[in-house]
C-alpha cells in the first residue's frame, strides 16, 4: 500500500489533485455526512496531520465505532476497522497489544465513546493504553435521530427531551484528565490549523491521548433548537471560543451556546501499560521474562 | 481537475471539484479575504458550489482546503505550484 500511496502523494503535488484525496477511499466519496456537518472538516485536519507527522502509513491503524463519526474508518484509506457499537477502544487495545509497532487511532463520536463505550474509555485511560482517541462531539446522537446524548448540555430540545434537556452533561476533557490521559485538548472545527497541529502533536506522543473536536450537527441538534445552519454554529464557535492552554479541566464544562474554552489542557508523561507490564515482570521474574513489544537493539 | 486560469491576478488560486460539493458555505464564509462566492450554477446534486469571483484577493492560503468537509476545494500559491512543477519536470528527466 505504501508505495502506491507515496506515488499518489507525489502525483497529488504535481497534478493539482486535492492533497487529502490520497488518504481517502475514492469509491466511497462523496460521504454521507450532511451539508454543514463538521466531521468532514475534522477528517480533513486529521489527513493534514498525517501528512505533517511523516508517519509510515503502513503503521497507522484507525478504529471507529458506530455512528456518523464511526463512518470515518470506512472513508480513510488506512488499515481500518469499523467495530460494534462502543467497542472501538477495546478493539484498539487488542490491536495495539497484538502489534505494538502500530500507531492506533480511535476516531469516534461522543455517543459511541462516552455512552455505550464509557467504561472502556475510563479503563483504557486508567491503564494508559498507548492509543490516540479523537472524539467528535456534536452533542447528540446524529445517526439514530437526535436523542439526548451524555454530552448534551442542559437546555436544548432533543427528540427524547421535547421540553428541553435537564440532565447534566459530561465534561469530556475533565474525565480524560481525571482518568489519567497523557494528552488532553479540545478544539472546535473552526480552529482547523490548531486542530491539525494538535493531532500531529498527539500522533507523536505516547500514552493515552485524547482530543475532543466540537462539531455542529445542522440536521438534528441545530435545526431542532433553531440555531441555524452548520455554518452558523461554526460562527458561534468563532465568536464564543477562548483559547486557554493549560486551563484547569474541571472549569471548562460546556453550557448551551455558552463560552467554549479550547486549547491544550494536559500534556504529561506516564509509563504506558506495556512499559509498566515489562517493568513489573522484569522486576518480579528477572531473566525468565522477555520484554514484550520492545524493539531489538540496533534498530 | 479544474484547469487553471491563465490570467494570474492574485498570489494564488483555488481548485474546486464541483461534483462533490454540498454547498455548506464554510469556504465562502471563512475565507480570510472573502474571495469566494456561490456560483449561480448547480452541480449534479443540486447544490451551488463556490467560485473564485475575486481572484486578485486570493492568497492561496489553503484555509478553504482545510475547512472543506467534502474535500472539494483547495488553494495553492502560484509560487509553490511553479516550484512543484519544476521539481516534477526535473524528476521526469532523470
Amino acid at each position: 500500500m505504501s508505495e502506491s500511496l507515496d506515488l499518489r502523494l507525489a502525483l497529488a503535488e504535481t497534478e493539482l489533485e486535492n492533497p487529502v484525496l490520497p488518504y481517502l477511499r475514492q469509491d466511497r466519496i462523496p460521504h454521507i455526512w450532511c451539508p454543514g456537518c463538521g466531521i468532514g472538516t475534522s477528517v480533513n485536519c486529521f489527513c493534514r496531520a498525517l501528512t505533517d507527522s511523516g508517519l509510515d502509513l503502513n503503521k497507522v491503524a484507525i478504529v471507529s465505532g458506530i455512528g456518523c463519526t464511526g463512518r470515518t474508518a470506512g472513508y480513510l484509506n488506512l488499515d481500518s476497522f469499523h467495530t460494534t457499537h462502543g467497542r472501538a477502544i477495546p478493539f484498539a487495545t487488542g490491536l495495539k497489544l497484538g502489534n505494538p509497532e502500530l500507531n492506533v487511532v480511535v476516531y469516534s463520536g461522543d455517543g459511541d465513546l462516552f455512552a455505550i463505550g464509557g467504561n472502556h474509555f475510563f479503563h483504557a485511560a486508567r491503564r494508559n493504553m498507548d492509543i490516540l482517541v479523537i472524539c467528535v462531539n456534536n452533542f447528540t446522537y446524529g445517526m439514530t435521530g437526535g436523542q439526548v446524548a451524555p454530552t448534551t448540555p442542559v437546555g436544548p430540545t432533543q427528540t427524547t427531551m421535547p421540553l428541553g434537556n435537564f440532565e447534566s452533561p459530561f465534561n469530556l476533557p475533565f474525565i480524560a484528565d481525571a482518568c489519567g490521559a497523557t494528552y488532553v485538548s479540545r478544539w472546535t472545527v473552526y480552529h482547523v490549523r490548531q486542530l491539525a497541529k494538535a493531532m500531529k502533536e498527539a500522533l507523536g506522543k505516547k500514552g493515552f491521548r485524547f482530543i475532543e473536536v466540537m462539531s455542529p450537527c445542522p440536521t438534528l441538534y441545530s435545526r431542532r433548537n433553531r440555531l441555524g445552519d452548520g455554518v452558523d454554529q461554526v460562527k458561534y464557535y468563532k465568536e464564543s471560543s477562548v483559547i486557554k492552554n493549560g486551563a484547569d479541566t474541571k472549569d471548562i464544562g460546556l453550557g448551551f451556546q455558552g463560552e467554549i474554552v479550547v486549547g491544550k489542557f494536559v500534556d504529561r508523561e506516564r509509563p504506558t501499560w506495556l512499559e509498566s507490564m515489562n517493568d513489573h515482570f522484569s522486576h518480579v521474574l528477572g531473566d525468565q521474562f522477555t520484554p514484550y513489544g520492545v524493539k531489538p537493539e540496533g534498530e | 481537475m479544474t484547469v487553471e486560469d491563465t490570467a494570474r491576478k492574485g498570489k494564488g488560486t483555488v481548485f474546486v471539484r464541483m461534483e462533490v460539493c454540498k454547498g455548506c458555505s464554510y469556504c465562502i464564509d471563512f475565507c480570510p479575504t472573502h474571495a469566494l462566492d456561490f456560483s449561480k450554477e448547480f452541480n449534479q446534486k443540486g447544490y451551488h458550489f463556490p467560485e473564485l469571483n475575486r481572484p486578485e484577493d486570493c492568497t492561496g492560503c489553503d484555509l478553504c482546503g482545510l475547512f472543506c468537509p467534502d474535500f472539494a476545494i483547495f488553494g495553492a500559491r502560484w509560487k509553490d505550484l511553479d516550484e512543484k512543477r519544476q521539481q516534477a519536470a526535473s524528476q521526469v528527466k532523470l
